[in-house]
């Protein structure tokens, strides 16, 4: 169910890496715990941050969480279809539910990342 | 996450909640389901179809004597003594100064019978305030809240779903009423009264009885659409129905009048009762603050604790909030100054760093549509 490419942050948040982008969204464990998304804040666009920053909300019907930055760097692009469409994060969160691509500025940042196995022990430890 | 207790009480229907897949939380000092299939979607059940929900952590105290009515209007803001045989009124127990204690229904069961139900926060104090404010007169205070077990069924087709399972003739119960009888061969109270906004019922029975009607009702009711609710959903249907929880809305530190509830203080009625004196100060000075809804007209959604704005002046706080379910907008509830109050009036909500608009409304938000209920039963 966990996708084995990407990267994981301890605030349930996954990172895939490709050359020096990093896609970022929330995990299916988090979209569960959360449970219905119902308003999605996202940063703007050309926005530089830094790792572990919090640079977005993300509100279900009974909570709010916020999302930070798994990797320092530029916002490039963010995924606007989640401002009408919230729902995206519970049915799709791996997928559809992305949220924002950064431009890295600091590889030495995705040390600071999990792999699958430490993720998987930190949502095992409930 | 929710701290969970030790001290935590168990509702007779855990181990169904657990077999439903319920998220479970500690609520007023019990561990109850938050949600089974999620927020929205029983939500939308409820209100299209309908929902089944365990309350067995609300408070039952049941008041018996030759003076109960009496008592209970000197405990109390309303006349328990102005009700049928049969019937319900929702009321207050306030402090002497005013301030609210709980939100109640008082049922009346006999002319010397009462049952009032109360937030399973509150039940104790509650208990221990009816104890003090019924001393020295002709009743029984009997506090059956761990005894007894309260499963309600809302919704368009609860009615439709109870019906072939009792012997209370459910056409002939009104908004309000209840009635004694069985459901599913257990003796049980049942009342047409809740806390979403649609037809529906609360069914109390003793506990060792409560998996049975549970069960009974879940599979009737699942065949045309029916599913188990949580306090999630719950919260969500009764603030689009514009009705108030105790602790967000009501408190300690708010009058009946300034939460739009002024209607269940009876001034007028023959001898003292507890908060008289100071409700009658308040209502001649008028209220400091109003309860009002809002709907946010900007993005983002109101949260309970947020603050009010009309220009850069604070005028009150968000007491509830979310993302309507039914409406698709975000609804909450405020306190404002009396003079920001009138619905049309635009304030804003801090919602974290922005001011976002929103515009005061009447409530409830959400009102059902108008139906023949009583003929469908």
């Amino acid at each position: 169910m966990v996708p084995q490419d990407l990267r994981y942050t301890k605030e349930h948040e996954w990172v895939r890496i490709e050359g020096d982008l990093a896609t970022v969204g929330i995990t299916d464990f988090a979209a569960q715990q959360l449970g219905d998304v119902v308003f999605v804040d996202l940063p703007e666009v050309g926005r530089t941050v830094a790792q572990f920053e919090a640079v977005g909300v993300i509100e279900s019907v009974k909570a709010v969480s916020d999302l930070f930055a798994p990797v320092s760097g530029d916002v490039v692009e963010t995924n606007t279809e989640l401002t009408s469409k919230p729902e995206l994060l519970n049915s799709d969160p791996f997928g559809q539910g992305w949220m924002l691509r950064i431009r890295l500025t600091d590889r030495a940042a995705l040390d600071g990342l999990l792999d699958l196995a430490a993720y998987e022990a930190l949502t095992s430890e409930g | 996450m929710a701290q969970v207790h030790d001290a935590s009480l168990a509702t007779p229907l855990a181990d169904r909640h657990q077999a439903l897949g319920a998220r479970i939380v500690e609520f007023g000092g019990w561990l109850m389901p938050l949600q089974y299939a999620g927020i929205i979607e029983e939500h939308r059940a409820v209100r299209s179809r309908a929902g089944l929900f365990d309350l067995s952590h609300m408070g039952e105290l049941f008041v018996e004597g030759s003076e109960a009515a009496a008592a209970l209007g000197y405990a109390l803001t309303t006349e328990p003594a102005s009700l049928k045989v049969g019937r319900a009124q929702y009321s207050m127990i306030c402090f002497p100064d005013g301030g609210i204690l709980d939100d109640l229904i008082v049922y009346r069961l006999g002319e010397e019978r009462f049952m009032v139900v109360a937030n399973a926060s509150n039940a104790s104090a509650v208990s221990d305030a009816l104890a003090e404010r019924l001393a020295g007169r002709h009743v029984v205070l009997d506090d059956r809240s761990l005894a007894t077990a309260l499963v309600a069924i809302q919704g368009p087709l609860a009615a439709a779903i109870l019906a072939p399972m009792t012997g209370v003739a459910l056409a002939d119960l009104p908004y309000y009423g209840i009635a004694e009888g069985n459901v599913a061969g257990v003796p049980a109270l049942i009342a047409r009264t809740g806390y979403t906004g649609e037809d529906g019922f609360e069914v109390m029975v003793d506990v060792a009885a409560a998996g049975r009607v549970w069960d009974a009702l879940l599979e009737a009711g699942q065949p045309v659409g029916a599913v188990p609710v949580g306090l999630g959903a719950r919260d969500t249907l009764r603030l689009e129905a514009g009705m108030p929880l105790y602790g967000n809305e009501l408190g300690p530190d708010t009058t009946p009048f300034e939460a739009g509830q002024g209607r269940v203080v009876k001034l007028a009625k023959e001898g003292d009762f507890v908060g008289r004196a100071a409700l009658e100060k308040a209502s001649a000075e008028g209220p400091r603050k109003l309860l009002v809804g809002l709907v946010v007209r900007g993005r983002g959604i109101a949260r309970h604790g947020y603050d009010v704005f009309a220009g850069d002046r604070r005028i009150g706080v968000v007491t509830s909030g979310t993302q309507s379910p039914t409406l698709g907008q975000p609804i909450a509830m405020a306190y404002v100054t009396p003079s920001e109050a009138a619905p049309g009036t635009i304030v804003a909500v801090g919602i974290r760093d922005q001011r976002v608009p929103a515009e005061v409304v009447p409530m409830p938000f959400y009102r059902r549509p108008a139906q023949t209920t009583d003929a469908r039963a």
